[in-house]
């Protein structure tokens, strides 16, 4: 026979489509169904945030970390209010850490949530969704009873917190976490253990754990991969040495370690994880003012720190340098998705084009954080 | 091990190159000439003592400290003075941290890439240069990464003058 | 058909005006382009799930802008996004409706003064039917916008002007 000439095709997929979660590009090239390399394409949410930080104040930098990766709001506060307070040597009372805990892990359990849904839609599943944004609605509602907002929170401040817990934040915690447990079940039932979605999922996207570390990935992306880092227990900081909790790595259970059920399967788990923390810290939680170490005036001492925390897409740095003026010299935010998204070419490779779907899914990205 | 005991471990392989280390409340910093960067970054990543395995965060810094100059419509200008590139590197392994800055001047800011140390630093160089200007020599890929490739000026840059209209747009408000 | 079930003793006739019958199926299956830009896209998401259900108002993702009838800009455009916003919209066939959800849409947002890169409302390259104010506004708040753009069709008319 003789030798058929083939050409690569190029495919453009996004900035609107229904599976890159929201305005992300991809080039797509192939050679027949076969996905020869993916180039993907940034920028189109880029909104200046480090531009803006220069030009407001510390305090007023906080609403707009809010808005970098929408999903985890509480989280990116967190770690932007834990870096300046250690640039100005702030301690900060013990009921306000133990609430940021709280807040923090309800958000790592409402972006997991999200996470997982709409992996199952890009699978082609649109039941799973529905049931997590359900779940998602009752934690929304405590942040809404505690701060007044469903989705931008502004409710870390530095040195303190902008309002104290009402009276029946704990005893609705603790039956959302008892309702919860019951959801995960639910869940296992109806996607983790779906002949189809392990079908389209297992043995799809494997990272190898060096290239892992190599690429700077982290989060779930890289414990998916079976490496046992998490910041929380590697680089403590605030008051998580002090809960007892394991961290979920992927185990290949169903595939190879480090595929797409991997990395989604450690979502699942740290969602248990997570209600572990947060019941511990509800029946430890002293009491206290809230507002007491906020202090009046924000001006750090001329310097710069790097701080890092494990929000739940992965490690969120905020690199501050401060010139003594009320005003940040420059803050640089190392978002987790940025980095997470730069694997996709590597996984995607030699995989059918149905597949980069599900890879890009499994990495959990939020354009938000990744352009800023 | 400390940032000093670090250095004590570099200055061994690289005797005649000038290092420093500042004082600063978030961890000291190791101020690191821009010709020998990738060499000490591969030597940093392949010892066995030190073991950076991972390149945490790389941030381009305009350190405005040139002269700077008022122009008629209120705005500045700075001439002069340097930019910067900070590495922020973490050794999973070893469980500690280093900091390098490479200082550069504004006119000619060329830094060695150390995509091929860390592949992290790949889109974390594009993102220096888009915002700073900063080349990055040795990347295999130097493009802007957020904003669009027919944009003028780069934004970070303390005395960034915003352009008036975008393909028909206006720009400011 | 649930409540309308042998209700009626024969097939009637019902008389209306050929306009309000139009109007009214328009309104009632407004079909939306998936199409999520920002933090806003979130609350839309929401808002299409179970809690708040979009559905109830005729109100169906469609992927492709070529089914679509009314787009919801939830979020903020950048300048990088807006020439393909304007391409997306144009796409879309008559009548089309847009909604511009948020203030970054509206005008720009928290990013009007210093975002060299946000388009300072969608209005500057696209015409939009409602506006819905918040950063970002309540699931409540776009099923209200919603509602007013089905009270704009209401009252639109078919009629051709004389001239």
């Amino acid at each position: 026979m003789a030798e058929l000439k083939t050409d690569h095709i190029v495919l453009n997929m996004g900035p609107q489509h229904p599976s890159t979660h929201g305005v992300l590009r991809l080039e797509v090239v192939l050679d027949g169904e076969v996905v020869v390399d993916v180039i993907p394409h940034i920028g189109y949410l880029h909104r200046c945030f480090e531009k803006h930080a220069e030009a407001m104040t510390y305090p007023q930098v906080i609403p707009y970390t809010d808005r970098m990766d929408y999903l985890s709001s509480m989280y990116n506060n967190f770690g932007y209010v834990e870096a300046v307070e250690r640039l100005m040597n702030i301690e900060v009372p013990e009921r306000v850490k133990y609430i940021r805990v709280i807040m923090g892990e309800f958000q790592r359990i409402a972006n997991h949530l999200v996470a997982i849904g709409t992996f199952g839609i890009d699978i082609g599943a649109f039941t799973p969704f529905l049931y997590c944004f359900r779940d998602r609605e009752r934690i929304l509602d405590l942040f809404e009873m505690t701060c007044g907002a469903r989705l931008l929170y502004n409710y870390m401040w530095i040195g303190g917190l902008s309002h104290d817990l009402p009276p029946d934040f704990i005893p609705k915690a603790k039956e959302f976490l008892k309702d919860f447990k019951k959801s995960i079940k639910e869940l296992n039932d109806l996607l983790s253990f779906n002949k189809i979605f392990i079908e389209r999922t297992a043995n799809i996207g494997i990272l190898l754990p060096d290239t892992a570390i190599n690429y700077g990935c982290s989060g779930p992306v890289l414990r998916g991969s079976g490496v046992k880092w998490d910041l929380r227990k590697n680089d403590p900081y605030s008051i998580y040495d002090r809960f007892d909790w394991e961290v979920v790595v992927g185990k290949g259970e169903m595939g190879t370690v480090g595929d797409c059920w991997d990395r989604y399967m450690v979502r699942v788990k740290e969602m248990e994880q997570s209600c572990r923390i947060i019941e511990q810290a509800l029946d430890q939680i002293p009491d206290g003012d809230v507002t007491s170490a906020i202090p009046k005036r924000v001006k750090p001492p001329v310097g710069e720190i790097y701080f890092r925390v494990e929000s739940p897409k992965g490690e969120l740095g905020y690199h501050i340098i401060s010139d003594g003026s009320p005003n940040p010299f420059r803050v640089k935010v190392r978002a987790p998705s940025f980095v997470n998204l730069q694997i996709l070419p590597i996984i995607s490779r030699g995989y059918l084009v149905a597949d980069i779907v599900a890879n890009l899914g499994s990495l959990d990205i939020v354009l938000g954080e990744i352009d800023r | 091990m400390t940032t000093q005991e670090i250095l004590e471990i570099i200055k061994q392989k690289f005797p005649e190159e000038q290092f420093e280390i500042k004082t600063n409340i978030g961890g000291d910093i190791l101020i690191s000439p821009p010709k020998v960067l990738r060499d000490l970054c591969f030597f940093l990543r392949d010892d066995e003592r030190l073991s950076f395995d991972s390149l945490m965060n790389l941030s381009g810094v305009d350190l405005a400290d040139g002269e700077k100059k008022k122009l008629e419509d209120g705005t500045f200008e700075i001439l002069g003075g340097h930019l910067a590139t900070v590495y922020h590197l973490y050794s999973m392994k070893h469980n500690h941290k280093l900091t390098i800055k490479v200082l550069l001047p504004k006119e000619n800011p060329v830094v060695p890439s150390v995509e091929r140390v860390w592949r992290a630093a790949d889109w974390h160089e594009r993102e220096a240069y888009d915002m700073f200007g900063i080349i990055f020599e040795g990347h295999h890929n130097l493009k802007r990464i957020l904003l669009p490739d027919d944009w003028d000026g780069y934004p970070l840059r303390k005395d960034y003058k915003v352009q008036e209209f975008y393909h028909g747009m206006k720009v400011p408000y | 058909m649930g409540i309308l079930d042998k209700e009626f003793n024969e097939s009637n006739i019902v008389i209306t005006r050929f306009e309000d019958l139009m109007n009214w199926a328009r309104l009632s299956s407004l079909w939306q382009m998936t199409f999520g830009l920002a933090c806003c896209a979130i609350e839309m998401m929401a808002t299409s799930a179970s809690h708040y259900d979009f559905d109830r108002f005729g109100v169906i993702p469609r992927p492709s802008p070529r089914q679509a009838d009314i787009i919801i800009i939830s979020g903020t455009v950048t300048l990088k996004m807006a020439l393909r916003i304007k391409r997306l919209y144009e796409q879309m066939p008559e009548p089309k409706y847009i909604i511009s959800m948020g203030s970054c849409a509206n005008c720009g947002g928290p990013y009007w003064n210093h975002g060299y890169h946000v388009l300072k409302g969608v209005d500057r390259i696209i015409p939009v039917d409602v506006y819905v104010p918040g950063c970002p506004p309540r699931p409540e708040a776009l099923l209200e916008g919603l509602l007013k753009l089905q009270e704009k069709i209401r009252n639109q008319s078919l009629v051709k002007k004389a001239v």
